[in-house]
């Protein structure tokens, strides 16, 4: 039992997907501008991993090796076609601002990765906990990241306003303070998780590398 | 000129790496050296200017709705554009291995320089993000297709080994101990991005999609103001 729970909370922490194992890092950083994407994101690649991981390690002794990559990106196509389908069902808008980056689930490199790493070795109960674990490591970052995004970007969490008006200067914004727009761009992303890393790192300084 | 525009835009404004983002993981996995980095890259242009055409032939002519008008009638109304994720990745893993199997035949010194490298692209994302985007930006014939997979490849070739030469070189500085690896990968890709953002202003094409942001935010605004006067109309009445 307790080896169970550690598949779960490792990748919380020490074993984390993006920051440890470097997988999944394109849809963290392109749609982290708010913090709604973000949330969503982390449901739908939790659930992708969640049944994708029970699927794969189902089939897992009758795929043949040499084509296992096919069947694995044709099981996670068509999860995220489930996927996709929901929320163009019932959050038209949302679908429209992530875009392609529902489609690039099925490249992300977490769900591959832990398809191969876990998966293919392992039974239902345990992968399904590894795919659960991974996703939710995945979108802790995700929702640090969207956090501060949004907080310092558009002064705004979940679309409220959580620091004031900025047009009739309420709250912090009477005492001059100003929304940094800067956030909201493609660099500040990549910046944000270089910086997560770096805490990360300074907390836990058996994860250092080399040069 | 379209062509030209399209081909400058890919690779400096819209890059892969520094606007969407796309094929990061490789991208951080595969840059400690110069020559893998370019090994990858060249494989990244190579299958990208193959898949991009020819899934540009697939959306046209299969799964956009009333692309089977072709077929007959009867056809037209069908939409099959929910498909086109495991249509194109079904496109891009075949490709990947027919090219490997044939690249590996007639050629086996490019086999041995790109070999390696061809699995990997199979899950790059920045694969299936260009046949994605092209999807989502509605490139209009097929010429401008295979163009926007070759320049893009080469937006993406640029990045890698700009960010493999780069940290060749950084092994040599003194980087504070919890940055190092990764950490630094990932600052340094920002502020070559915020760089890169600097081409925005390079063709008219770069300033146009800002404008449609802001008139979209104005429209939806407008739609709020619509809904609160309803709203207020009806506690009113």
């Amino acid at each position: 039992m307790a080896k169970d729970s550690r598949l779960i909370l490792d990748p919380l922490g020490d074993d984390n997907p993006i920051t440890i194992q470097v997988l999944g890092i394109c849809s963290a950083l392109a749609i982290t501008a708010e913090l709604k994407a973000s949330i969503v994101m982390t449901i739908s690649v939790l659930f992708v991993m969640g049944a994708g991981n029970v699927v794969i390690s189902l089939i897992r002794n009758i795929i043949p090796s040499k084509i296992r990559i096919i069947v694995q990106l044709t099981v996670v196509a068509a999860l995220v076609i489930i996927v996709d389908q929901v929320l163009k069902a019932y959050s038209y808008q949302l679908s429209k601002e992530l875009g392609a980056f529902i489609g690039l689930i099925i490249t992300n490199c977490i769900i591959m990765g832990r398809f191969e790493a876990f998966a293919l070795a392992n039974g239902p109960w345990r992968s399904f906990l590894d795919g659960i674990g991974n996703a939710l490591g995945y979108g802790l970052i995700l929702i640090i990241v969207g956090f501060f995004r949004e907080l310092l970007g558009s002064g705004t969490l979940l679309g409220f306003p959580v620091l004031g008006d900025p047009i009739a200067k309420t709250g912090l914004y009477s005492i001059g303070y100003e929304n940094n727009g800067f956030m909201l761009l493609a660099p500040m992303a990549l910046i944000v998780v270089g910086i997560i890393i770096w805490v990360q790192r300074i907390r836990n300084p058996a994860l250092i590398e080399d040069n | 000129m379209e062509h030209i525009e399209l081909f400058f835009k890919s690779i400096f404004i819209d890059n892969m790496v520094f606007a969407t983002f796309l094929g990061m993981c490789s991208y951080l996995a595969v840059s400690k050296k110069v020559s893998t980095a370019v090994g990858l890259g060249a494989a990244v242009i190579f299958v990208l200017a193959i898949t991009v055409p020819l899934n540009w032939l697939l959306d046209q002519y299969i799964l956009q709705e009333g692309a089977l008008a072709w077929l007959g009638e009867e056809y037209a109304s069908y939409d099959l554009s929910f498909l086109s994720f495991i249509m194109f990745i079904a496109t891009i893993a075949t490709m990947v291995q027919l090219v490997e199997i044939v690249v590996e035949k007639f050629s086996p010194s490019l086999y041995n320089s790109l070999g390696i490298f061809l699995p990997l692209i199979a899950v790059n994302c920045a694969i299936l993000g260009g046949s994605l985007f092209m999807q989502s930006r509605e490139i209009a014939t097929l010429g401008l297709a295979f163009n926007y997979g070759v320049s893009s490849g080469i937006g993406w070739f640029l990045a890698i080994l700009a960010i493999a030469a780069i940290r060749e070189k950084i092994r040599y500085s003194n980087v504070p101990g919890p940055l190092r690896g990764l950490g630094i990968t990932f600052i340094i890709t920002g502020l070559m991005a915020i760089g890169f953002m600097s081409f925005g202003g390079m063709l008219t094409g770069g300033d146009e999609e800002v404008k449609e942001e802001n008139t979209a935010q104005v429209e939806t605004a407008k739609e709020d103001t619509k809904e609160e006067l309803a709203n207020n109309t009806t506690i009113n009445e």
